[in-house]
């Protein structure tokens, strides 16, 4: 009788080892893109969002067709995983022949990356895209989360903070008072004006569930918010004071919480199930990193179309994504000719198109070449979109240390016992 | 089937945990039936999955099985050439009454659909072949299922309880059949029963367990 | 080589748990150096038991499992009760058989769009009888005790006791018992109670305990329907060992190693239960009590079991009807719009993952089967058959990985692939699957094999067949429909796997069941519809075949009609 199981052995042996690469120079972009042919590269990215997974099944299109790569889009739930799975590997020791080529990351996973020595660099810097991003003229593209990139990390996205309403379950379902919206029925424009929103229309907001990186990134626009000075943020949070620095964030949520969805006893899981809620109904008040999200939401049929994008007047938190190589990818020519076509202006602008994905981007469009520029052209026409001036205060993001220390903080405050 | 066979069966002794279920020596002669008789739980039964090679580990046996001669005690069932039939026909039911047939027939056979036709029309089922076994009568099947044992050319045959089962009109007749055919093919019988009319149409010598 | 098979089929399931949780105790307690811990110490337990929420994590891992299972168990029995051979209760039993094979992760989803409080219960009641114009500010799902998942489990682990049960009642004989008790006086219902399940529960405690397990470590549904504030353990272990601060690792494995412990504990208080059940329901039993209750525990049975068998068949139904939503604003009853959108959207992505998990389930499914029939066979042809009911029995390791919680050992035995050198490909996966495929397939396809009528084969042998011959050419065809149901159930428990093809696929090997719980966290309720809906109906596939095929193939073979 069959004894395969054991025959399976030897076989997984011979088909998992696979050959060494000598780490590819991106200086001679030909040889890179003659290495990559062929190779199939793992992209480990957050899925959470059906309009992001959508635009990354065109660029694996578009990369088979243009470099002969095959990319597999590993669905993440949490970009932690990725990292601690490069972690494993090299704590087994598997140096070279590692299971990701590609991660979708930033903020304190990058950190955490970093200070692991488990990414492969600097490459970003030399990719033949990255020159549009002007960095001289754009340092996002090279700081992450107050951190210089140093080429460990290539920037594909720029995400900020946007809230966005519903007008009809506002109370004001008079569609002809139009523009003017009366500050006492209208959405808060600050934080502290949210709280008195909230108690207003208690169960009509909520934030996503901490750690998910939208939600966190909530916390941090409130802290920068309530703080009297911000300097402290900027730097490690192990050299401030931390309880004393967050206390009026605590005093904040602690009001606020009764207020929310659910009393703030649940949390959304993340940023797009904040979405579901608004189409349900379930809340009035929602925000997304992504400023065109409400837009292609409601051409989505996923919002009504009485939804309306804005930014709070003090501004908020916008921050650049990237995409970096594991130090034992296998496969780091075609994970590098990956990061720069998403840099490409075909890519940007794809990703940039409301009906794709409308995440903002990277390049610095005023110094494109004119016909390139064209393809970036913003739709204004459309009522749930922002005003194209609307994005112009972006407050910078703070150290990473913060964002972790803030989730741990959270977790100890709000889990219940 | 003119060849004449004799099983004997030589100080077959059977233990189950170190009591003895039953201590045997017989000697069975060309068409002739031999009788076991005994109350339920005497090893009967025992007895016959010994002889015919399915007796199980937890059992412990001594004594030999001599079929012409030859010692088949630690020959594997399918190779002992000894025919088995139970209370039920145990047709298989997944095959048509000549699949039934032909798995009795060795596989060397010539012509076997002849055989199979013949066999049929002696058993007045002439036609029946690519019947349903389940849609048989209870006698139908019990003759089919003796046909298919005679195809095999078994060299002896184990009866156990094989009419027990029939009502007591067919149960003549089964007896009947079965016991002519048997003398017919010269084959040596073992029959297990508690039915005295079975043992008297045997017409054999007759062993009484205690 | 048969001899082999036990002896294979233990080493391929103990080795890997016991490898798996050997790399949880290790780092658990401190050791692991690839990442730096090179020392024994107990500071790991103590930032385990400081994390927040722990033991409200650890005591609804511990009561959903015991809850889960006792209800599961009474709904099952009271209906197996009630039983009357009606028309109604035909209709159930063919009802309930198809959930078996809806993974739990479709059948949360179900569930959660079903009660959500904009859910398909809330806008059909609204605003009508309610009032409610948006949906309620309620905690149904994922709500902190952990209600919602504990109905979700009941929803999968009814139909799977049940079918358990069936499985084992022939060979009590319960027409016979029932009658001889009603022929004492008994009404029906309490004569089964009395008669029956009794001697039921010993022959189906093995199955009880593997839902007691996975009620308590679950993670699919638990991600889907569970407390999140904090979460269950288990998912909590999940996000303790993904996360980018590699210390949380060695708190990770010590929550493997308390999950276990969970589990065990669990195990031990149902033990206790049915000891005490033994005792009080030998007086109830022996007290002579005929009549009181007939009609109430009949109809609580069929009611419930109806209850939840509707409940699931509707939430598969409404994942279908949000799988072709246009906007669909509460409270309306029905979408404002219909549209293939999302079908369309979807189905160039769908290709990948569904050949994924068919080739998967596939390939594992088959190997149990090879695996399973040649230890029944070596069983058979040697005489020996294994005590069933002791826990300990050298088969009885089979149900090893139905026991041990998935969470507990596989991160380790991630570990260990690791060091082999296996890289994360469809064999690793399919090795992994294995380990819960076959105690399934073993587990539905003995009970068969063994009941089959030993004579068959006498007779096949003494008519001249080798063993091989009566295997191939009597055992086999005529367990075909056995066969093929346990086939069924291995692809059905392959396809709805989630945490190994996750962890040991290190997520490069998408199956419908790992893209559809990565959805969950988005909350695009149309997506996860049809995604759920594929989920849901590619098992089902399986058991059509299983039904359909061998009344095909015996169309004219009464015989082989019902099993054998």
């Amino acid at each position: 009788m069959p004894t395969y199981p054991l025959a399976l052995f030897p076989a997984l042996a011979l088909l998992l080892s696979a050959p060494l690469h000598a780490a590819p120079d991106p200086a001679d972009w030909e040889a890179v893109l003659e290495e990559a042919r062929g190779q199939t590269v793992y992209w480990n990215a957050w899925a959470g969002d059906s309009r992001t997974n959508r635009y990354i099944e065109w660029v694996a299109r578009r990369v088979a067709e243009e470099h002969d790569v095959t990319l597999v889009h590993v669905k993440l739930d949490d970009t932690s995983a990725a990292v601690s799975r490069v972690l494993a590997e090299k704590s087994a020791g598997n140096l070279d022949d590692g299971s990701i080529d590609l991660i979708w990351i930033n903020g304190e996973n990058f950190a955490a990356m970093q200070e692991a020595d488990l990414l492969h660099g600097p490459f970003a810097e030399r990719l033949p895209h990255f020159a549009l991003t002007y960095p001289e003229h754009n340092p996002e593209v090279v700081t992450d989360f107050t951190l210089p990139t140093e080429g460990y990390e290539s920037p594909w996205g720029k995400a900020q903070i946007t809230f966005y309403y519903d007008r009809e379950g506002m109370g004001d379902s008079d569609q002809l008072s139009g523009e003017a919206e009366s500050s006492a029925e209208g959405p808060p424009r600050s934080i502290a004006e949210l709280l008195d929103w909230a108690e207003a229309n208690p169960g009509r907001f909520t934030y996503p569930r901490i750690p998910d990186f939208t939600g966190s990134t909530f916390l941090k626009q409130a802290l920068i918010a309530l703080v009297e000075d911000t300097a402290p943020l900027y730097a490690p949070a192990k050299q401030s004071d931390f309880a004393a620095v967050t206390a009026p964030l605590w005093d904040y949520l602690d009001a606020l919480h009764p207020h929310l969805w659910r009393s703030g006893r649940q949390f959304p899981a993340t940023g797009p199930e904040l979405r579901r809620l608004m189409g349900d109904g379930e809340l009035s008040l929602a925000f997304t990193f992504y400023p065109s999200e409400p837009a292609a939401a409601v051409a989505d049929l996923e919002l009504p179309p009485s939804v309306r994008s804005y930014v709070l007047d003090e501004g908020t938190l916008g921050n650049v994504h990237f995409v970096a190589i594991p130090f034992n990818s296998p496969r780091r020519a075609g994970a590098m000719a990956v990061a720069d076509f998403l840099l490409s202006p075909e890519a940007q602008a794809h990703k940039q198109d409301l009906a794709v994905w409308g995440d903002r981007t990277v390049l610095d469009v005023p110094r494109l070449p004119e016909a390139d520029q064209a393809r970036f052209a913003i739709d204004e026409d459309n009522p749930a979109m922002l005003p194209a001036d609307a994005l112009e205060k972006t407050l910078p993001e703070p150290h990473p240390s913060w964002m972790t220390a803030l989730q741990e903080a959270w977790r100890e405050r709000y889990v219940r016992r | 089937m003119k060849n004449r066979h004799q099983l004997m069966l030589k100080d077959i002794h059977i233990a189950l945990e170190d009591v003895t279920l039953l201590a045997l020596d017989a000697e069975v002669n060309p068409g002739e039936v031999l009788t076991v008789m005994g109350p339920s739980g005497a090893g009967k039964s025992t007895l016959l999955a010994f002889v015919a090679g399915f007796l199980a580990p937890a059992f412990a046996a001594s004594g030999r099985v001599l079929l012409d001669g030859r010692d088949i005690t630690g020959l594997p069932a399918e190779r002992r050439g000894i025919g088995l039939l139970f209370q039920d026909p145990l047709l298989f039911p997944h095959l048509s009454v000549t699949g039934n047939l032909r798995f009795g027939l060795p596989r060397a056979t010539p012509d076997k659909a002849a055989r199979i036709a013949s066999a049929l029309a002696a058993i007045g089922l002439a036609g029946f072949g690519e019947r349903d076994p389940a849609t048989l009568s209870g006698g139908q099947q019990s003759r089919v299922a003796l046909m298919r044992l005679l195809l095999s050319e078994p060299r002896a045959v184990l009866l156990d309880e094989p009419f027990s089962r029939l009502d007591s009109h067919l149960r003549q007749e089964m007896r009947q059949l079965v016991f002519d055919r048997l003398r017919e093919a010269g084959l040596p019988s073992l029959l297990v029963t508690h039915d005295h009319q079975d043992a008297a149409a045997a017409g054999g010598p007759i062993i009484t367990l205690e | 080589m048969l001899r082999f098979a036990p002896a294979l089929i233990v080493t391929l399931l103990v080795g890997p748990i016991m490898a798996g949780l050997a790399m949880a105790v290790l780092p658990a307690f401190g050791y692991l150096p690839a990442l730096g811990g090179t020392e024994f110490s107990l500071s790991h337990w103590q930032a385990l038991f400081a994390q927040p929420g722990l033991w409200r994590s650890v005591a609804i891992s511990f009561a959903s499992g015991l809850l889960t299972t006792a209800v599961s168990l009474s709904v099952v029995l009271l209906f197996l009760a009630g039983v009357s051979g009606s028309r109604l209760d035909h209709w159930i039993r063919r009802l309930v058989s198809p959930l078996l094979s809806v993974p739990h992760a479709a059948a949360a989803f179900g569930l959660a769009f079903l009660i959500a409080p904009s859910g398909l219960i809330a806008r059909l009641a609204s605003p009508g009888l309610t009032g409610w114009e948006r949906p309620p500010d309620l905690l149904i799902v994922q709500d902190p005790w952990g209600i919602a998942l504990m109905a979700g489990l009941i929803l999968k682990e009814i139909p799977f006791l049940l079918l358990m049960s069936l499985a084992a009642l022939p060979q009590l004989d319960p027409e016979r018992r029932v009658a001889m008790a009603r022929s004492l006086g008994y009404r029906p219902t309490i004569a089964w109670l009395k008669v029956v399940a009794p001697a039921l529960y010993p022959l189906i405690r093995l199955p009880v305990y593997a839902v007691i397990a996975y009620a308590t470590s679950v993670v699919d549904m638990a991600l889907i329907l569970g407390p999140t504030l904090p979460p269950t353990l288990a998912v909590s272990i999940l996000t303790w060992f993904q996360a980018p601060d590699l210390s949380r690792r060695f708190m990770a494995s010590a929550g493997a190693l308390l999950q276990l412990g969970v589990t065990a504990a669990a195990l031990a208080s149902w033990w206790g239960l049915e000891r005490l059940v033994a005792c009080l329901g030998r007086g109830w039993v022996e007290g002579g009590q005929r009549h009181r209750g007939e009609w109430p525990l009949r109809t609580l049975g069929k009611g419930l079991i109806l209850l939840t068998t509707l409940t699931a068949f509707v939430g598969i139904a409404t994942l279908a009807l949000h799988s072709v939503s246009g906007f669909w604003r509460f409270p309306d009853t029905l979408p404002h719009s219909f549209t293939l959108l999302h079908w369309q959207r979807t189905l160039p992505s769908l290709a990948g993952p569904v050949v994924s998990t068919l080739l998967i389930a596939g390939v594992a499914t088959l190997l149990a089967l090879a695996l399973t029939l040649a230890a029944l066979e070596n069983e058979q042809r040697s005489g020996r058959h294994p005590n069933q009911t002791r826990l300990l029995s050298a088969m009885g390791l089979l149900y090893l990985p139905l026991i041990v919680p998935q969470i507990a050992f596989l991160f380790g035995l991630v570990v260990v692939m690791e060091s082999l050198g296996t890289r994360p490909q469809h064999a690793l996966v399919i090795f992994g699957h294995l380990l819960f495929v076959l105690p399934y397939v073993f587990l539905s396809l003995s009970e068969a094999y063994r009941r089959f009528d030993p004579r068959w084969s006498q007779v096949a042998l003494s008519l001249g067949a080798t063993p091989d011959g009566a295997f191939w050419r009597v055992r086999l065809p005529m367990l075909l429909a056995p066969l093929l149901t346990a086939m069924a159930v291995g692809l059905a428990v392959s396809i709805g796997q989630y945490l190994p093809t996750q962890l040991l696929g290190a997520g490069r090997v998408p199956t419908v069941t790992t893209e559809a719980v990565s959805l969950a966290a988005g909350g695009d309720r149309r997506l996860i519809g049809v995604w759920a809906l594929v989920q849901a109906s590619l098992p089902l596939v399986g058991f059509i075949i299983a039904v359909g095929l061998p009344r095909l193939l015996w169309s004219h073979r009464r015989g082989m009609r019902g099993a054998p």
